[in-house]
């Protein structure tokens, strides 16, 4: 890339040839203020903001549309251009109601801070301003058109950023104004990017307005606990209460992205039907509130009383690393059982076994936005994934990444895939047969595929790619925010952490077949879901759990749970990206899994060391292999960090289990939505994959 | 067809010598009177040749900004590997012209032939006439020239028996001054919303559709069938140096005898309206002359006696603009006059950009209050302050041609915004400062 030199305010610099002058400013350390220019989207100039004087043009130029070029001489602080700015930031407020002091946005308003630094002290107009009514376009999103200074950000975040295009503008001249592409409601993913955008309070989330200055927060940099794909989500935290999720520091592998559950989502916590007293089942048959010492004793008790083989236990796809490897060294050497499992949403382990002897071909979150062609196979991502299908949109956009699709139904990747192909799930693989030729021809490629793909179909799949000739990696998809993590920490019935092999046990649907069960232990799962029933109708059975879940109805001693916002540890998303939770709030009466596994310990007279989620972390790294190189800064600034599992293949499994996504849509993800209000009033219909 | 006015034996009429004739609009009388001559000459043309002809004829565009339109069309890439496509801005919308209407009415296939010209010079093969929607009948006069045109062989496959093809369409506009800006216009005629683009890249290189675009006036194409006939040479000996050729005026305001008339470039000003037009109405003096449409700044009485064409007119300070000339008698009311530009680029201003989306609304706002007799003295240079800081400043032209009118009015004619104010019995010279 050639090189040129620009001055900049007297000082020379080097910038590339055809670089955005306020892209080259920004590099070295010179600000041109802008509010419709936004990195990553297409250009506006709209705002006027940003304009500079350059030598030899003949009026000032917009430093957002304006390429670098050897030999230009920019000013961007001569008085022609401060007094450019301040006139232009006189325009701006000449219709803004500057009703701050009740704005949500007042404190974090670009339009207050680029006021503050380049602005005026006061008004020279003394004409009525005009006046539109606050409009609501959903539960969640509000538009308040006279706070608006058409930037345009929301209308292209949703365009380009979530491929959606919901938002365009109505009337013209002092009248225009942002409108919902269906006129007077919006249909879209509800992902409110659009109100984190807005660099004014003109766009307020339904859930967040008038209940808080942002100074008043404390704002906790944790992981979005729905989906398994790992979002850094920003708490916004008040009188230990969550009112605002976003992660406008842009920080973590999803940037400044989030969908509906990430930022609305963290309202179940607050949900009046949240357990935050143990239960136990009295004479009765009836659950009875108890205190934490007596339910904590009786499950103790009953714990070392019931040990041994017929001891099931059903892990969660939500608990922290390390409460799942907690509770499985707990299972296998306290409780004296090879019969633990969990909800199993996709099979990575088929995955890695068939990767076996080759390295770094499990993808991360990034390299969907940098690789060069995406294959999707059987899953609607922008429904199911919506972080990775988002990568794919930016890759396209910035890269103009290839993306095949496969799939049983439309899916929005088809709007931006080269070539879309319509087969069954079972027949997935022939479809993918199909864009051999075109595949091949392609420099790189990551796979995506659902679980429709799992067993020797991954092993097909893999020989498939292998046999393109090209470098592929390969992503398999599973459902929670731990899915990934719970596989790793072992809590299989044949395989132990790291995927070594351990004496078999049971599955999870043979502990719940299985008469002879004596109890069953259930952290932060729903098996019983859908109505099934347990076979063994005398199995001692603990739930731990957030909500009197079906499981838990069925327990006879039910422990409240905290939920990720409520604890420390770390979790595994998708790609294998290890990442830190951070407590954002405390849930009285509940306990987390952590701490409730490590009481009953107590209880029960067992020495599991100290349990902390550091030192167990600190264990899993020395013991767990691909946590052992885990650079320890990256994770604990908020960073992610993929780990690389085992790598000399996976033991053959002896016990049939079974792998399938619940096939949780944009607004759901297990038991944890439905005891969220905001999700439930945004979704008019319930969603419905591949339509 | 009738025209609005008579012609003037003082007119050198090059494009419009077929207006008034009897069914002007037809392919017989177009045939009758040289019409595709021009095309058939020009088939036997290279496209250099007929590139080299236009920029030999001085034309420079009729739409507004006069840009030569020689150089316009050599700017459109020889090889391309998408289609080129001719667009003909019909969005005349400047308040004061009326000549690409006539040119419609009266000559529609002057401007088929015009196109066909262009679409040889750059190798097009569809064109687009974009006409503003208020214009509505001359749809169906366009229409059906086009009709005609393909009849007749004139459009359609192998044009005049020769390998050449071209289609043309109409497209109609929904009521915005704003897709009278080129960029504008190729969001609307591609279904979006009539907003200007960011250029670089310009239309020639990448314009409807992303392809590399022609687009020019009505008038500058319906220019090139004469040019091509008589030789660039003598069409730009018409005219003054830089200035080539003839253009439509389109007179209007305080005087005899309005209309359009065609005349050289550097017809001195006073002389066209003064013998074409039969002077100021009423016997009355005249105050001022607004030369180029209601965005050009208007010129007082005295600076008034100058040649006609693009120089000579900056050089005084306005521009030539889109021919649309305005003549204003002694009891002309200049604080009105402003508020009613202003109300008009109030109405227009697309919303894009903040100076003329906030600068011409306040204006409108301020001057409105002045002209209802509750100005203040302050309102008197923030008016010329805020016209100032829209200058430059704008996304698009519109905001200039918001501002340049009103501070020319606000610097020429500040004595009557200092009576309106000093009607004003509330009128407080200086803010009262609270200690």
């Amino acid at each position: 890339m050639a090189l040129v030199n620009v001055t900049i305010n007297g000082v020379q610099v080097q910038a590339e040839n055809g670089a955005l002058l306020i892209e080259v400013a920004k590099q070295n350390g010179i600000e041109i203020p802008a509010f419709c220019y936004y990195e990553g989207m297409s250009l506006q100039a709209a705002c006027r903001m940003c304009l500079v004087e350059v030598e030899k043009a003949p009026k000032l130029m917009a430093g957002c549309t304006l390429p670098v070029a050897e030999g230009m001489v920019v000013r961007t602080e001569s008085e022609p251009v401060v007094k450019a700015r301040k006139t232009t930031l006189e325009f701006l407020l000449s219709n803004h109601p500057l009703d701050c002091p009740v704005c949500d946005k007042g404190g974090e308003c670009e339009l207050q801070d680029m006021t503050f630094k380049y602005g005026v002290g006061e008004s020279r107009f003394t004409e009525i301003k005009q006046h539109v009514p606050e409009k609501q376009w959903s539960p969640v999103v509000f538009y308040d058109a006279p706070r608006c200074i058409l930037c345009y950000r929301c209308v292209r975040v949703c365009n380009e950023g979530m491929g959606v295009g919901a938002l365009g503008i109505s009337y013209r001249g002092v009248n225009a104004e942002i409108i919902p592409s269906n006129g007077d409601h919006l249909e879209c993913d509800e992902c409110g990017s659009c109100i984190d955008i807005c660099p004014v309070g003109s766009l307020t989330s339904g859930i967040y307005r008038y209940k808080t200055r942002p100074w008043e927060m404390e704002h906790v940099g944790t992981v979005c606990t729905h989906c398994s794909n790992g979002c850094k989500t920003t708490l916004g935290v008040r009188n230990n209460e969550i009112v605002r999720g976003n992660n406008r520091d842009k920080s973590g592998i999803n940037g400044e992205f989030l969908c509906v559950k990430g930022r609305y989502a963290f309202d179940f916590t607050q949900h009046p039907e949240r357990l935050q007293t143990p239960l136990i089942r009295n004479a009765a048959g009836e659950l009875e509130e108890a205190s934490w010492s007596r339910a904590l004793k009786l499950v103790a008790e009953k714990f070392k009383e019931l040990a041994g083989p017929d001891f099931g236990v059903i892990g969660s796809t939500r608990t922290t690393n390390e409460e799942s490897y907690l509770l499985q060294k707990f299972a296998r050497t306290a409780l004296g059982t090879a019969s633990i499992d969990h909800h199993r949403t996709g099979d990575v382990v088929t995955l890695i076994d068939a990767l076996s002897g080759k390295t770094g071909q499990l993808a991360t979150t990034e390299e969907l936005y940098t690789t060069k062609a995406v294959l999707v196979v059987a899953s609607d991502l922008s429904q199911q994934q919506p972080l990775l299908a988002n990568k794919i949109r930016a890759n396209v956009r910035h890269h103009k990444a290839a993306v095949y699709a496969v799939t049983p139904g439309p899916v929005r990747e088809d709007k931006i895939a080269r070539k879309s192909i319509r087969v069954p799930e079972a027949d997935s693989l022939a479809g993918v047969e199909q864009l051999r030729e075109q595949l091949s021809k392609e420099s790189e490629l990551v796979i995506v595929f659902g679980d429709a793909i799992q067993g020797d179909k991954v092993r097909q799949l893999v020989a498939f790619g292998e046999s393109l000739g090209i470098p592929v990696k390969y992503i398999a998809l599973v459902d929670y925010a731990n899915s990934r993590g719970a596989l790793d920490m072992g809590v299989l019935p044949d395989l132990g952490p790291g995927y070594h092999a351990t004496a078999p046990g049971r599955s999870l649907q043979q502990m719940l077949d299985d008469p002879k069960l004596a109890a069953l232990w259930v952290v932060g799962a729903n098996p019983l879901k859908g109505g099934k029933s347990l076979a063994s109708t005398n199995a001692f059975v603990v739930v731990q759990d957030l909500f009197l879940t079906e499981t838990a109805q069925r327990a006879d001693v039910v422990l409240p749970a905290a939920s990720a916002y409520e604890k420390n540890g770390t979790v595994t998303n998708v790609c294998g990206q290890v990442q830190r939770l951070k407590r954002g709030i405390e849930t009285v009466g509940s306990k987390a899994d952590l701490a409730i596994i490590g009481l009953l310990a107590r209880g029960m007279g067992v020495n599991l060391g100290k349990v902390d989620a550091d030192a167990i972390f600190a264990e899993i790294a020395a013991s767990v292999p691909g946590y052992n190189q885990l650079p320890m800064p990256v994770i604990l600034t908020g960073g992610a960090v993929q780990t690389h599992p085992v790598n000399g293949g996976v033991p053959p499994s002896s016990v049939p289990g079974i792998i399938a996504s619940a096939r949780d849509t944009l607004f759901t993800t297990g038991s944890l939505t439905r005891y969220s209000k905001i999700l439930n009033e945004v979704l008019e219909k319930p969603g419905a994959l591949y339509s | 067809m009738k025209l609005f006015n008579e012609p003037s034996p003082l007119e050198t009429k090059i494009i419009s010598f077929r207006f008034g004739l009897e069914n002007s609009a037809s392919i017989d009388t177009y045939l009758a009177n040289d019409g595709y001559k021009a095309l058939r000459k020009a088939l036997e043309m290279t496209p250099d040749d007929i590139i080299n002809e236009v920029k030999a004829s001085n034309l420079r565009g009729r739409g507004g900004a006069g840009f030569p339109t020689g150089m316009k069309w050599s700017f459109v890439p020889r090889a391309s590997e998408k289609p080129k496509y001719i667009v003909v801005n019909a969005d005349e919308s400047e308040p004061g012209t009326c000549k690409d209407r006539l040119l419609i009415q009266h000559d529609p296939h002057q401007l088929i032939e015009g196109c066909l010209l262009g679409a040889l010079a750059v190798g097009a093969k569809k064109g687009w006439i974009y006409i503003r929607g208020e214009y509505n009948y001359l749809i169906h006069i366009m229409d059906k020239a086009i009709a005609e045109a393909y009849n007749n062989g004139y459009l359609g496959k192998n044009i005049c028996g020769s390998n050449f093809e071209f289609d043309l369409y109409t497209h109609t506009g929904a009521g915005a001054y704003e897709c009278g800006e080129e960029s504008a216009l190729l969001e609307s005629l591609e279904g979006k919303r009539g907003v200007p683009r960011i250029r670089p890249p310009f239309p020639a290189v990448s314009g409807a559709f992303q392809s590399p675009t022609l687009l020019n006036n009505v008038e500058t194409f319906s220019s090139v069938p004469a040019i091509l006939r008589m030789g660039g040479q003598a069409y730009a000996d018409l005219g003054v140096p830089k200035s080539g050729g003839t253009r439509l005026v389109c007179m209007s305001g305080h005087v005899n005898k309005p209309g359009v008339y065609e005349v050289p470039l550097g017809f001195p000003l006073m002389k066209f309206v003064n013998e074409i037009g039969g002077g100021v109405w009423k016997g009355r003096a005249l105050k001022a002359i607004i030369p180029g449409g209601s965005s050009s700044p208007l010129l007082k009485a005295e600076e008034c006696d100058i040649p006609m064409d693009y120089d000579s007119i900056a050089k005084a300070g306005s521009m030539l603009g889109s021919g649309g000339l305005m003549v204003m008698d002694e009891t002309t009311d200049m604080v009105k006059v402003a508020l009613r530009i202003m109300r008009f680029y109030q109405h227009e201003s697309c919303g894009w950009c903040i100076p003329c989306r906030e600068g011409t609304t306040w204006l409108k706002k301020m001057l409105q209050r002045v002209s209802d007799g509750h100005g203040q003295t302050r309102d008197i240079d923030l008016i010329g302050d805020l016209a100032q800081n829209m200058m430059g400043r704008t996304f698009c032209p519109l905001g200039d041609a918001a501002a340049m009118p009103t501070i020319a009015i606000v610097k020429k004619y500040r004595n009557e915004f200092e009576e309106y104010v000093a009607r004003n019995p509330f009128a407080s010279p200086e803010l009262v400062s609270i200690a």
